[in-house]
């Protein structure tokens, strides 16, 4: 995929902007989104390993660095355009259909909870093509499964380039898996998702 | 209004059906559970049962009272640990003990407790803080093999070992090892916790209260649930509850933007511990 083909515009933007990520991923996701503001059309929905401990502070960190507001994912809490969510640590994040999200303590999958599998795989079914899914840098190989699942309802995949990850083991297994996501670095993924707010800054 | 015919609400279409046919068929009412963790465990049920579709699966449940017996488990996720959050307990030491010790005597009332770790957890603190005496716990769950183990109070050591590093950053006044003994490469709690202990089947969908609480438990149940039947539940508790009783709910739970919230006041938000208010 190249900068032309992103399916979205300003007029046309995303359902929801999901990214996952693990051990070197707070870097290159601060880069990614620190182009948006409270205008940007979409919810984001940050999927990200962290220590049980750390629960809280993701959020915190980002909702300081970012212009638009971030917080983590109370049960029922709705996925509203211009806003960051943060998966909380030690629960498993999904989805309603009517667009409010939900969590559930069951068994970590592949070692995870939260799990990005997880909450990919759900958000395919729910948002559908409408989607964009970035898998950045981890060193363990969850998000692979989900990502085909994006692709596979029609939606846009796309993964740091796995020269610019400090681990690049994550966004390699997806490339492996065979999903045919567009390998970008960060500061690209930024400059598309900043695309999509362009004259909407007044609306 | 949804369009109908549109392919990808098949799926949604058969879980809702499945839904109405074990409540109609065995009076197990799952309708008003979150969709989002049921569609899940409907995904795993399904690929387990080696059914072509879910509506295969639910003629079959209609015709074999066997078959959806093994069915139900999937609609209990009974995952749980030991002092899971050690703040919650901090919390509970710091804040309620002490109102606690202003009863002669009091009920704790754990729903949802699953296998039952939280209800030991509970009670080793109320133990070392010397009111367990003073204590009628009841246990309750949907879950009858959940319930049993709770009711053996055996568990493995690995779950132990978890348990030890949350007990000890809960504040724990001793050493979890004080409260078990290890034995057949398992432990066995200490048996003056259990005989405090009732452990029930209750059904938080459709059972009425049992009596009047000084605390009730029920952290990572409501999660399951929808908005309706958070607030039926919540309401469920308010009834349940003695004024100045509290009420505990799971990490990511809150009782902000429900119908109960007026009668509560907040004992510790990072904790959702919640105190019913004393009319005035
Ligand atoms: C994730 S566990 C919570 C265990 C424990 N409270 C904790 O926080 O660790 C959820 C429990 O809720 C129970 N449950 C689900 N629906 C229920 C209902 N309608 N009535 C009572 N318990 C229910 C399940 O069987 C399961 O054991």
């Amino acid at each position: 995929m190249t900068h032309a083909s992103f399916p979205f515009t300003a007029l046309n933007p995303p359902r929801a902007v999901l990214l996952g990520g693990s051990a070197g991923a707070s870097q290159p996701l601060r880069e990614i989104l620190s182009g948006l503001g409270p205008a940007f059309p979409a919810p984001v929905v940050v999927v990200q390993h962290i220590h049980e401990k750390a629960g809280g502070m993701l959020a915190a960190n980002l909702d300081e660095s970012l212009a638009l507001p971030a917080l983590e994912v109370l049960d029922k809490m709705p996925a509203r355009p211009g806003h960051v969510y943060v998966a909380p640590p030690d629960y498993h994040l999904l989805v309603e259909r009517r667009g409010t999200f939900a969590l559930s303590v069951e068994e970590p999958v592949r070692w995870s909870r939260p799990s990005i599998d997880v909450f990919f795989q759900r958000a395919a079914q729910v948002w559908g093509r409408e989607l964009v899914a970035i898998l950045l840098s981890g060193a363990n190989e969850d998000g692979a499964q989900g990502l085909a699942a994006v692709e596979q309802v029609g939606g846009t995949v796309i993964v740091q380039a796995p020269h610019s990850a400090q681990f690049p083991q994550m966004p390699m297994a997806a490339l492996e898996l065979g999903v045919g996501a567009a390998a970008l670095t960060p500061e690209h993924i930024g400059t598309l998702l900043a695309g999509l707010q362009e004259g909407r800054e007044h609306v | 209004m949804h369009e109908p015919g549109r392919e990808g609400d098949v799926w949604n279409i058969e879980v809702g059906l499945l839904l109405e046919a074990i409540y109609q068929r065995y009076g197990y009412d799952f309708r008003d559970y979150a969709r989002a963790s049921v569609e899940r465990r409907m995904g795993q049920l399904l690929q387990d049962s080696r059914c072509a579709n879910l509506s295969e699966v639910t003629a079959r449940l209609l015709r074999e009272p066997e078959f959806f017996h093994n069915l139900v488990p999937y609609f209990s996720v009974s995952v749980t640990s030991l002092f899971r959050d050690p703040f919650f307990y901090q919390a509970i030491r710091e804040k309620v003990v002490p109102l606690l010790r202003t009863w002669p005597y009091f009920k704790v009332w754990h729903a949802g407790c699953a296998t039952g770790e939280e209800v030991y957890s509970v009670g080793i603190l109320l133990k070392e803080e010397g009111l367990l005496d003073r204590a009628t716990v009841y246990a309750t769950d949907i879950s009858q093999p959940a319930l049993d183990t709770g009711k053996s109070g055996i568990y493995p050591l690995e779950i132990i070992r978890k348990g030890s590093v949350n007990y000890n950053e809960s504040g724990g006044r001793g050493s979890l090892s004080d409260h078990y003994h290890a034995r057949y490469g398992a432990a066995a709690m200490d048996a003056e916790l259990s005989s405090r202990f009732t452990f029930a089947r209750h059904n938080l969908a459709m059972d009425t209260s049992f009596g009047e609480m000084q605390m009730i438990v029920c952290r990572n149940v409501l999660i399951y649930f929808n908005e309706e039947l958070q607030n039926a539940v919540l309401e469920l508790f308010l009834e349940s509850l003695d004024h100045g009783g509290f009420l505990c709910l799971g990490d990511k739970e809150t009782i902000a933007f429900s119908s109960v919230a007026e009668h509560f006041t907040v004992v510790d938000e990072k904790a959702r511990i919640y105190k019913k208010r004393v009319p005035r």
